[in-house]
């Protein structure tokens, strides 16, 4: 129990996917650009990061012990599958929101994040459970590195920037600072 | 003529269009593996492999794929080039390999890549493709050994793993964190903004004078 516990707040606040491994950057750059856009795009993240973990186990524990070099190939097809179902759930659900994200939606597949977690679950031998904490712990994690870009961002709309320092190289500079305030939490732990 | 089409595709990638300044893809193997100049160079060479390969076949193929299902057959193509380099990197230099850990099978998901795929080698014949691959992946190299070389220096005050100062060099520890990789990206589109600025100024400039003069 406290193990797990531990995977989650560690993927959560101290190895955050984005600001520490620096995973899905594309989207962390891309649709943070408004709260209500990057949280859902967040959860959509977290569920694709969900099902992905259970596939990764299952596909792991039945059929990779005899293929290990097609570990890459299966991963990717899984995403690709588990993404193109989300895809129509939400054209489905919420025609604005599926407006709303546009091309990130689709790119969610090329997310490292989401690859990541599979062949960072894997290394670490994680079970069926432990796998799952760590999923929901990194999807946390990136919708929270996100949420805090996008409300930043927000904020400096309202303020007057330099024009040259606009776009893009402000969002890493930004990122850059939240990444230091993120590894303050890199004493909460003292074992590992 | 032809060279020059086959040139102009290769300087697109490498200097106007270049994938991370320009255009801002594939930041994440970017920023996780240049704390040292030498993983960079890693890096940079296997997206070279893999871009070149997959944009070769891609375009050798891309009268048979399908357009429904071919950023699945793009993804298959992409995904078996990079575990040719995994393999192939675990047995030539285990210890880089070690290093570079989870990225290297974190090609497949380099938004780059497929976006080559998508963008250029699906509708161009293999020739220009494998121009534009070139391009495009020196460009990255040039990228990430610009960030690594400045990281390693500032962090590690070090080169390629030769000390470059003496004793007295306080190695400024943040650059080869994770915040050092954000701040010196950023700092460095910020140059590559001014240089923009400035451009556009003296061509607004030139016009001007050209206007009065006349």
């Amino acid at each position: 129990m406290e193990n797990l516990l531990w995977i989650f707040v560690s993927a959560v606040l101290v190895n955050n996917f984005v600001l520490t491994y620096f995973l899905g950057l594309c989207p962390f750059l891309g649709v943070s650009n408004s709260l209500e856009t990057s949280f859902r795009l967040g959860l959509a993240t977290t569920f694709v990061m969900l099902v992905t973990a259970i596939c990764a186990w299952i596909l792991n524990t039945y059929i990779l012990i005899h293929a290990p070099y097609l570990r890459l190939i299966c991963f990717i097809v899984v995403i690709a599958s588990t993404v193109q179902f989300i895809e129509m759930l939400i054209k489905k659900l919420s025609p604005a929101l599926f407006r709303a994200m546009g091309i990130f939606l689709p790119l969610i597949t090329t997310n490292c994040a989401i690859l990541g977690l599979a062949i960072f679950a894997t290394n670490r031998g994680y079970g069926f459970w432990e796998g799952i904490i760590y999923a929901l712990g990194a999807g946390v994690g990136f919708t929270l590195a996100l949420v805090l870009l996008a409300g930043l961002r927000e904020e400096s709309e309202l303020s007057s920037i330099p024009k040259l320092i606009q776009g893009t190289a402000m969002n890493l500079i930004i990122a850059g600072i939240l990444s230091m305030a993120f590894m303050g939490f890199a004493g909460l732990f003292s074992t590992t | 003529m032809k060279k020059n089409e086959s040139y102009e595709e290769f300087i697109k990638g490498v200097w106007r269009d270049n994938p991370v300044f320009a255009q801002v893809l594939g930041m994440c193997p970017m920023l996780a593996v240049t704390n040292s100049a030498i993983n960079a160079v890693a890096m940079g060479m296997a997206t070279l492999f893999v871009l070149v390969g997959s944009s070769f076949l891609v375009s050798s193929f891309r009268n048979w794929i399908p357009k429904q299902v071919r950023i699945s057959c793009f993804i298959i193509i992409i995904a078996t080039f990079v575990t040719i380099a995994d393999y192939t990197l675990l047995a030539l230099v285990p210890k880089v390999h070690k290093e570079l850990g989870a990225f290297i099978p974190l090609i497949v998901a380099n938004c780059l890549i497929l976006g080559r795929q998508e963008a250029f080698a699906s509708r161009y014949p293999t020739r220009l493709a494998v121009m534009d691959a070139i391009g495009m992946a020196v460009g990255f190299l040039v990228a990430l050994l610009s960030l690594g070389i400045v990281r390693e220096i500032l962090g590690d005050g070090a080169l390629f793993g030769v000390k470059l100062f003496s004793e007295n060099f306080e190695p400024w520890v943040i650059m080869i964190l994770p915040p050092g990789g954000f701040l010196t990206l950023g700092v460095i589109l910020l140059f590559f903004n001014w240089f923009k600025f400035k451009k556009d100024e003296f061509l607004e400039d030139v016009a001007e004078a050209e206007r009065s003069g006349s």
